[in-house]
């Protein structure tokens, strides 16, 4: 790819162009599709920032999408508007990603993979018992709004969309920022990174919070939007595992990679789900197998610029 | 009171010695941590089901069956799967296995369904008391097995050939290939004496609670604990691990009930990683 720039603003513009098109002529299904898509893109490119950019195997999505999930949801219970209730949630997700990411970070490879692990059953765990604040396994219903179905539609699409933008656009800012170098040094020599005078410590925080953020905010509108969240559903393992074959399939530590993973997935994703229900699990158990094994750079990985697209 | 929470603990740090020990072998001699291995518990326990569901055979005398087929169903894996990517990333290895337990465990779903299987014997031990404590015989048998089948793990590993080998794979793969250790054989052979502990120490777990899918998450939970706390890749370890991890759960149900004793594990588990990762007894060597 010659230039880039202006293969990444045609995309974009595309982009653009294809979701003011579902918004206008879409129905509610279609709509629902989009705000899957868009969810994914954003999950997978939030995560894409610890795991692809700076090469830390985080199994914690689920962990701050759960948490997320909970802030945004019990804040609009208290009668919160509702962007102000994702924005907190993304805060949220943020400061506590600051709080566990002290202590995880300082892990790596396999010790630092199951410690992200530990976070999302400590998290489900504790939303499951703290019954006072989170209703327990019983969950939480969020207010229903005063809305036509086809519009509430096109609210949460417009609401993850933006975000999914947001994440996007947040990536490409730290792929060509200092942040975007030192989290490529770290990937790939930590320690030679850290002799060099590299704040090692500090730019795979920085890194950790925003990611989390990104997807504390996804868990929020995710909640938002289906009105009931319970503690199986925001911190399923599988939240943390699909950002990661998504961005597998697209090629991680790139900011095209996540995109393209995620809508080649969720392709996969509904063509398996619409035809073999009963196994679908296992049907997705080995294309996650297929996908490691032979794709573990991605599709594109080889094509796409380590940096842009 | 006192006595009998340490009891209980310690019976179950049994069975978690054994699950954890096959677990701590794969992670230390492959470098893979095998996210299926609470789904190979459970398929262990389901095998010890059917046999005496349909055969009317005790889980005990069911026990070398059911090890030597979740051991094959291991090295079957290892052969068709996960050896094609040794020395792969941790990433893809830990999606790897992700994938094979989604498939595992779709297919226990499939044959059994989401209820809670039982196994009572006709005849049980029942409970001895001494001196006030209550001894759950059935319980206590269980966990000797689990403790006497982790001991023979350990025998095999360091007087055994096939066991030095595995060991020298560990230390040094290419060394070990230089002295004639066929690395490949190690590997499956590893994988399936891991399986084999996974699939016995569920069907002795069938004798004392009951089975369903459900329950595999909580396994591979406990077997991370285990090897962090007694340290990756020894059996000492893995057993040492295993009666404290037993104890602390046993203590915190008691205290705090038994709802939060899974909470205290896992904090104690990212506790332990942030201060101690190479675990409490903190030797990177193999025993």
């Amino acid at each position: 790819m010659r230039q880039p720039w202006a293969v990444g603003f045609a995309a974009g513009a595309a982009a653009l162009g294809a979701a003011l098109a579902l918004l206008y002529w879409g129905g509610t299904y279609e709509l629902r599709l989009g705000t899957i898509l868009a969810m994914y893109i954003a999950l997978a490119s939030g995560w894409n920032l610890i795991g692809g950019m700076a090469g830390y195997p985080s199994f914690a999505t689920a962990a701050f999408f759960g948490l997320g999930a909970y802030a945004g949801a019990l804040t609009q219970v208290k009668g919160v508007p509702m962007v102000f209730a994702w924005t907190f949630a993304a805060v949220v997700a943020g400061t506590v990603a600051l709080a566990i990411g002290w202590i995880v970070l300082r892990l790596r490879g396999h010790y630092f993979a199951i410690a992200s692990f530990a976070v999302v059953i400590v998290l489900r765990e504790i939303a499951t018992n703290w019954t006072d604040l989170t209703g327990g396994g019983m969950g939480v219903s969020l207010p229903m709004l005063q809305l036509s179905m086809l519009a509430q539609a096109r609210l949460f699409f417009s609401a993850q969309a933006v975000l999914a933008a947001l994440a996007v656009a947040i990536c490409l800012f730290v792929a060509y920022s200092k942040l975007g170098f030192a989290l490529g040094c770290i990937r790939q020599n930590e320690s030679a990174a850290g002799m060099l005078g590299l704040d090692a410590r500090r730019a795979k925080t920085a890194a950790f919070c925003i990611s989390s953020a990104i997807m504390g905010a996804a868990g929020a509108i995710y909640a938002s939007s289906i009105f009931y969240i319970d503690p199986s559903d925001v911190f399923d393992i599988l939240l943390s595992i699909k950002p990661i074959i998504m961005t597998m399939l697209g090629g991680g530590g790139t900011v095209a990679g996540p995109i393209l993973g995620a809508a080649l997935f969720m392709i996969l994703e509904q063509t398996v789900w619409a035809n073999f229900l009963s196994v679908h699990a296992a049907i997705l158990g080995a294309l996650v197998v297929v996908i490691a094994m032979f794709l573990p750079r991605g599709l594109f990985g080889r094509r796409l610029r380590p940096r842009l697209a | 009171m006192i006595a009998q929470v340490l009891l209980n603990g310690l019976l179950l740090g049994g069975l978690y010695a054994c699950i954890a020990a096959g677990f701590s072998l794969l992670w230390g001699v492959m470098n893979v941590i095998n996210l299926l291995h609470g789904t190979l518990v459970v398929l262990g326990g389901y095998l010890a089901w059917m046999a005496f569901h349909f055969l009317g055979v005790h889980p005990l005398v069911a026990l070398p069956a059911v090890a030597f087929l979740v051991g094959m169903f291991g090295a079957s894996l290892q052969v068709a799967v996960l050896g094609w990517v040794v020395g792969a990333p941790v990433l893809v290895t830990l999606v790897i296995t992700f994938g094979l337990d989604l498939i595992t465990r779709n297919g226990l779903l499939l044959g059994f369904g989401a209820d809670f299987r039982t196994i009572r014997p006709s005849w049980t031990l029942g409970t001895a008391e001494v001196g006030g404590l209550k001894i759950p015989l059935d319980r206590t048998i269980a966990a000797s097995a689990a403790l006497a089948m982790t001991l023979a793990l350990y025998l095999l590993l360091r007087r055994s050939w096939l066991g030095r080998a595995i060991i020298a794979v560990r230390m040094d793969r290419d060394a070990a290939a230089l002295m004639g250790v066929r690395v490949r054989h190690a590997f499956v052979a590893a994988f399936a004496l891991s399986a084999a502990l996974a699939g016995a120490a569920g069907a002795l777990l069938g004798l004392v609670f009951p089975i369903s899918p459900l329950q595999s998450d909580g396994y591979l939970g406990t077997a991370f604990t285990v090897c962090v706390l007694g340290g990756l890749g020894s059996v000492v370890g893995a057993v040492v691990g295993g009666v404290v991890l037993g104890l602390a759960e046993s203590i915190a149900g008691f205290m705090l009930g038994a709802e939060n004793a899974s909470i205290v594990s896992f904090v104690l588990l990212i506790l332990l990683l942030a201060m101690r990762p190479e675990g409490l007894l903190g030797r990177k060597g193999y025993a």
